[in-house]
């Protein structure tokens, strides 16, 4: 029913909020999504430069004019790699990241949703699944693969060991909306329980599901990065994880190469605090005692402790007339 | 390795706790001990379970590839080559027969024989590194929820001094980053370009190791720097955590009668906020031990620390798939352990999770 309106609804909801550090948060994002999308071809076809062209004469070299970012033990190019190398770690994150956000979503809205005895099931499952340690299970199912499959069979394998934590955070939101009006009214016009859950809960939960692939996407990021660390993976495609390896290998800590392990590093930590960031400005949206008083409030509240001779309570009193807003990202 | 901010996970525990109902108290703490360790005890079976089907669920067979792999270095006898077989698939033979044969094999501690450090039974390359592990994860995690959770409290006391807009972006930057990546950086700065410590390894690999004063200090030298990486990947997160659940905890009406009362600041924030605030942290630590101990495997590569993380490094470049499963099943167990410790501490202190039906 009223699909159309309903959609409107959710996209209004997905507007830009405006927080400044949700909005900082994003702009990273989207700044390494184009990185990864045009970065490769500007770099290899419009600078002609390769990331897998050896050199033996220019290695290590530090950053200059001609390399960026200088070179590695072989004389490759690291801004080559680093640009080149965001495709495939980004793109890992990314596929990684959907495969958990919608097992999570299923399993918990599902849970949520249908209550008893399934509830029950899908909810301990959850837990048990949540205590097995996710990175040594990883480390055993990708060196039995060895490498087989690509990058794609690294993304599955991240995607099916990360669902747990998303799930009992879709779970506990679905249960705040389970006895709604609009999901009542939706079960007594006939809805399935299928239909339900696809067309009036999960759109109702899009900022929470979005926020949360995002996470998602990072996780799946810094298990990738690990993974390839190891020398699991796909050590042999340039990307920030394999970057990081060979580095390591090449001994470029004891060389003090720092220009050959910082970037790759900085670019996956970049992105893991544009995902905090988001996480923050989500939390102060929500709860707005969490934000630094604005400049006015804080003028107003050291005006008043000088009025009142008893001074706190004054102060708390000004600075409570910031409603506080009950709805998550509004 | 990024927790979700815990403040966000449970933000309606923080209500005065209720009046203690006696009789019952006692019957549902026995109820939740139970509940904890049958929980838990469904979780081990599930991760031995995954230990005994993941090598057999694997294309191709990789307990014949081991026999040619390890037949490479040194003739097998008839009773290796068997112990291969049942703790790595036997073609043919019912998966049910494999499953209770490879429980006999797990309970007596037979992991088999490792192709790293051949011929040394798996067992005995697992208890060198065990204490190495267990010692750096528990020192340090405890020392980053106490670090942290302390700075939560003063930072969530008054949001927006000095100390809570300098902590709190720190430390939520801090948190946002990857294990491994922070240690390589501690070796560059503090190893490489100062030389001010130790980069590698558990202990000066010129002294024998021993319980006297030098070795000791050796130990302690060597292990500041994963240390600090541990503490300094995780700390952020009890900080935002706990500075969270302070400020919605402050503006309790029982925090404001402590007030009211006349009573010291410091007794305020600690005895009365504090002490309800800490509980969605408490409850939370439990499911941070699997992430953190998942870090401090990368972290002790980097280190060369001789814990259980590098074993499995070298485990993992040498295929050796004997000592890799046996180091997952010891480190998925051993999580699983340090969690219900955890649980059982959340439950002695808070007596709604005891009472808690669900």
């Amino acid at each position: 029913m009223n699909a159309s309106v309903r959609g409107k609804h959710s996209l209004r909801r997905l507007k830009l909020p405006p927080n400044p550090k949700v909005r900082v948060g994003i702009a990273i994002f989207v700044f390494f999504a184009l990185l990864a999308l045009l970065g490769p071809f500007v770099v290899q076809n419009v600078m002609g430069l390769s990331p897998s062209d050896v050199d033996t004469t220019q290695a290590m070299e530090l950053p200059s004019a001609e390399h960026l970012l200088g070179t590695t033990a072989t004389g490759e190019d690291v801004f080559a790699q680093l640009v080149v190398g965001s495709r495939i770690s980004l793109l890992v994150g990314f596929v990684a990241g959907v495969i958990t956000t919608t097992l999570s979503v299923l399993v918990g809205v599902a849970g949520g949703y249908l209550g008893g005895r399934a509830d029950s099931f899908l909810t301990a499952a959850t837990n048990v699944c949540l205590v097995i340690p996710g990175m040594p299970l990883l480390i055993i199912v990708a060196s039995y693969v060895q490498g087989r499959g690509g990058w794609l069979t690294v993304a599955l394998v991240i995607g099916l060991t990360a669902w747990p934590w998303g799930a009992r955070q879709k779970r506990a939101q679905t249960l705040s909306l389970r006895h709604r009006d609009f999901v009542s009214a939706a079960e007594m016009t006939g809805e399935s329980r299928w239909g339900v859950i696809t067309r009036e809960l999960i759109p109702s939960l899009a900022p929470i599901i979005s926020v949360s692939f995002l996470g998602a996407v990072v996780g799946s990021m810094f298990a990738d990065a690990g993974l390839s660390f190891m020398g699991l993976g796909n050590i042999n495609i340039t990307s920030w994880g394999s970057m990081l390896y060979w580095a390591q290998n090449g001994a470029a800590l004891t060389r003090g190469a720092w220009w050959w392990f910082v970037p790759p590093g900085a670019c996956i930590a970049l992105i893991g605090v544009a995902a905090g960031l988001i996480n923050f400005g989500i939390d102060e949206i929500s709860n707005p005692r969490l934000r630094k008083p604005s400049k006015e409030v804080r003028a107003r509240a050291r005006a008043a402790r000088l009025h009142a001779a008893a001074g706190g309570s004054a102060a708390k009193a000004t600075a409570g007339k910031s409603a506080p807003v009950q709805e998550a990202a509004s | 390795m990024t927790v979700p901010a815990l403040g966000t996970v449970d933000a309606t525990v923080v209500e005065p706790p209720p009046g203690r109902r006696l009789r019952s108290a006692r019957l549902g703490t026995a109820r939740y001990f139970l509940r904890r360790l049958g929980f838990y005890a469904v979780a081990a079976a599930l991760a031995i379970t995954l230990n005994f089907l993941i090598p057999r669920l694997m294309p191709g067979d990789p307990a014949s590839a081991l026999i040619a792999q390890m037949q490479q270095k040194q003739t097998l006898s008839g009773d290796q080559v068997h112990a291969i077989y049942r703790l790595f698939g036997t073609p043919g033979e019912p998966l049910w027969d494999q499953y209770v044969t490879y429980l006999n094999q797990v309970l007596h501690f037979n992991f088999g024989i490792s192709v790293a450090y051949y011929p040394t039974p798996v067992w005995e390359v697992i208890r060198t590194g065990l204490p190495w592990t267990v010692g750096l994860v528990g020192l340090t995690s405890v020392l980053s929820f106490v670090l942290g959770t302390a700075a939560g409290v003063v930072s969530g006391s008054r949001v927006g001094s000095r100390f809570d807009s300098f902590m709190t972006p720190a430390s939520m930057f801090m948190g946002s980053l990857p294990f491994f990546w922070v240690a390589l950086i501690l070796v560059l700065v503090f190893g490489v370009q100062l030389s001010w410590l130790p980069t590698s390894g558990g202990y000066d690999g010129d002294m024998l190791p021993g319980f006297n004063g030098p070795f000791l200090a050796s130990v302690l030298q060597h292990g500041i720097l994963p240390a600090l990486t541990m503490v300094m990947a995780s700390v952020g997160g009890w900080l935002v955590g706990m500075r969270n659940m302070m400020v919605t905890t402050i503006s309790e009406d029982y925090v404001l009668l402590a007030r009211a009362k006349g009573l010291s600041k410091a007794r305020v924030m600690f005895q009365y906020a504090a002490r309800n605030a800490v509980l969605p942290s408490v409850a939370g630590f439990a499911l941070t031990i699997g992430t953190v101990v998942s870090g401090q495997l990368l972290v002790e590569i980097v280190f060369a620390y001789p814990g259980v993380g590098y074993l499995l490094y070298q485990a993992v470049s040498s295929v050796d798939y004997p000592l890799m499963q046996a180091l997952f099943l010891i480190v998925s167990l051993s999580v699983l352990a340090a969690n219900f410790i955890a649980d059982s501490v959340y439950g002695l202190i808070d007596p709604r999770a005891r009472e808690a039906r669900s």
